[in-house]
């Protein structure tokens, strides 16, 4: 059963190794649980997850496990009905107990099985399902009289956590912020000493000094600074609107000073033609041929976008209508430029990945490397951008 | 219960929920890192204090920062004091043991005593640092390159690791380490914890800051939340300056210790 829960585990993307369930295992030998599950919720939760991120994912696997929602269902009932004799002991009066007239002990101890075998989700009120504060016979804190009462009073026992998916909120493809975004960023980076002799360096010191018979000699050498070199061109207006929050975030952290070698951000609506952005108000043109002119192709390129649009704005020669300058190229075109010019580049999308089916959408993803921009799509967009660095 | 187990169970000045009584002791039973992470103010620093105090072992703190490399918390070899003495004639050049200094983390290793070694803000450090502590955080061990030396802990020390930051630490690292994430104490949690700071607090009084400052967190899109550290401070303003808080209408005075930014403190004001 406990290798189920390490399968479960895995299978909801909880990274967890042998190693840690090793150490778990040994934690259990210990007593470490306290022989509760209530102990064994927050021991295993404590060894096996590391990043909140996977909280969700861990209540999600114990509930299905422990709560024996997954197709093994009688396999628990061992487990199970001890914890139900337990607190049929524990929980109901001499009175209570002569009010349950309606069902026997077995009957009901059956239909419990049953239902917690068609059972899917923690359930709260209602007047069936096994869970908490209805009128169904199985549960806590219910009004059913004969009713079986689950797990411990006082303190929130581990099923009440599990199910409460209260970590739900930190899963990694939420919200991003600025932080997160910092960090991601972190990691697009190229190291190089340039500029100005500023830092002691030691060994080279040392060696002069010993060369020159002790008389010191102090050797200096350029810090390391990232080399990397950024172009971050954003979607802005339309259907970007309810996205900009999240784009202004990511605008901070990218352009934070002293994060990059250097760079630049421009503004586009909807597709880029002819000419990009230095505003959001999309006032001030700098011509595509001039930003390719000024680049390095080894910049890299971060397009941020929905990459939705109708489709004669982006295939049709002067298929921007919106703006008045039309011109025989192709929005596709255009971004073609863009996408040749660098040696890496990726495209943004803050639309779910199930979005992407638009034929806009999949014209542009022929051309740059998309990615969601959650946490882990600019994690994936960073590593990819970083690759093979030149 | 296992004997040596459950031997932190908080201290007087320090209220731990028990879930993270339990994660601590887990660490403590199978010799591993406790990495703890939270929001800011939930008292991640003041725990290493609080397991120190209660298990009466000394405290060695390592408070890392951006240009710490994981080097510094072993030793450093000091070699521009040997140069400086090599050329003027101080002290003996030849030992190489005199310019060996250790850092926190070699001398948690190389006490003769059981530590707690606290690493405090560990994400602030480069990406690499934590990948760089591995060995010596499995092993206990570390070499002296400069005089050959095995320095080996006798007795392993508690470490505790705290962290601000979600995504950062590499998988490796976190596979050796048992991690618990402090959450927001609940109302219930955070009147003992204003109790430990504030015993003579009367209890209309509490019952009233409390309800100011859970609704204040709950304002929707603040940059930064009120934090238990900034509630205990707030208490003290309040009462070193002895405004009654019921009396004063509209506003909450030394808005200031709550709110840090402009921007919160304007979306409050609105």
């Amino acid at each position: 059963m406990l290798l189920d829960f390490f399968y479960e585990l895995r299978r909801r993307k909880v990274p967890v190794s042998t190693h840690e369930w090793m150490a778990l295992m040994r934690a259990l030998e210990l007593g470490l649980h306290e022989s509760s599950l209530d102990g064994f919720y927050d021991l295993a939760r404590a060894l096996v997850v590391k990043e909140l991120a996977h909280f969700d994912a861990f209540d999600a696997a114990f509930l299905a496990v422990f709560q024996g929602v997954t197709v093994e269902a009688l396999s628990i009932t061992d487990d199970i009905e001890a914890w139900l004799k337990e607190a049929m002991k524990r929980e109901l009066s001499p009175e209570e107990l002569a009010l349950a007239r309606a069902l026997s002990p077995d009957e009901l101890r059956a239909l419990f099985e049953k239902r917690l075998r068609e059972q899917r989700e923690r359930h709260d009120g209602g007047n069936r399902w096994v869970g908490t504060g209805g009128t169904s016979p199985f549960g806590r804190a219910g009004a059913h009289p004969t009713g079986i009462v689950i797990g411990e009073g006082g303190g929130r026992s581990a099923m009440q956590r599990a199910g409460e998916r209260a970590y739900r909120a930190y899963r990694t493809d939420a919200v991003l912020d600025v932080r997160k975004i910092d960090v991601a960023l972190r990691l697009l980076r190229d190291l190089g000493r340039d500029g100005a002799d500023e830092e002691l360096d030691l060994d080279e010191t040392v060696e002069r000094t010993a060369k020159n018979a002790g008389d010191l000699d102090l050797v200096f050498h350029p810090p390391r600074r990232n080399r990397v070199k950024v172009v971050l061109l954003m979607d802005v207006g339309g259907s970007m609107d309810p996205h900009a929050e999240l784009v202004n975030r990511l605008f901070t952290a990218a352009s934070r000073s002293g994060r990059f070698a250097k760079f630049r951000s421009f503004y586009f609506h909807n597709c880029v033609y002819r000419a990009v952005y230095q505003d959001a108000n999309l006032r001030s043109p700098t011509p595509v041929a001039d930003l390719l002119g000024s680049s390095d192709r080894s910049e890299k390129l971060v397009v941020v976008g929905d990459a939705a649009m109708h489709p004669a704005e982006l295939l049709l020669p002067g298929g921007s209508y919106w703006s008045d300058l039309a011109t025989k190229t192709s929005g596709l075109e255009w971004m073609q430029r863009l996408g040749d010019h660098y040696r890496k580049s990726a495209w943004l999308n803050p639309e779910p990945e199930s979005w992407w089916n638009q034929t806009t959408v999949q014209r542009l993803r022929a051309v740059f490397p998309m990615f969601p921009l959650t946490l882990d799509g600019l994690e994936r967009a960073v590593h990819h951008l970083v690759r093979g660095a030149s | 219960m296992n004997e040596g187990f459950d031997r932190f169970s908080g201290t007087s000045d320090y209220v731990a929920s028990d879930s993270l009584k339990h994660a601590v002791n887990v660490a403590l039973a199978l010799e591993r890192p406790l990495l703890v992470r939270g929001e800011p103010g939930t008292g991640k620093t003041l725990l290493a204090e609080s397991i120190a105090k209660a298990l009466s072992l000394p405290i060695i703190r390592w408070h890392v920062k951006s240009t710490t490399k994981a080097q510094d918390g072993l030793y450093v070899h000091d070699t521009v004091q040997r140069l400086h003495d090599s050329r003027f004639g101080d002290g003996d050049v030849r030992d190489v043991k005199r310019y060996i200094k250790l850092g926190p983390l070699g001398r948690a290793l190389s006490s003769d005593e059981r530590v707690v070694l606290l690493i405090d803000e560990i994400d602030k450090a480069d990406v690499e640092f934590p990948n760089d502590l591995l060995l010596e955080l499995d092993a206990m061990r570390f070499h002296v390159q400069e005089t050959g030396e095995e320095i080996v802990a006798l007795l392993r020390p508690m470490v505790l690791i705290t962290s601000n930051n979600e995504k950062e630490l590499p998988d490796a690292f976190l596979r050796r380490c048992v991690f618990h994430y402090i959450e927001f104490p609940s109302r219930e949690l955070m009147r003992q914890i204003v109790r430990v700071h504030h015993p003579d607090l009367e209890e209309r009084v509490l019952d009233q800051c409390l309800e100011v400052f859970y609704g204040l967190r709950e304002t929707p899109r603040l940059r930064k939340k009120p934090s238990t550290s900034e509630l205990i401070d707030w208490i003290a303003a309040l009462r070193r300056s002895g405004v009654d808080l019921k009396r004063v209408g509209g506003g909450i005075p030394f808005l200031g210790t709550l709110l840090k930014t402009e921007q919160d403190q304007a979306l409050f004001v609105q």
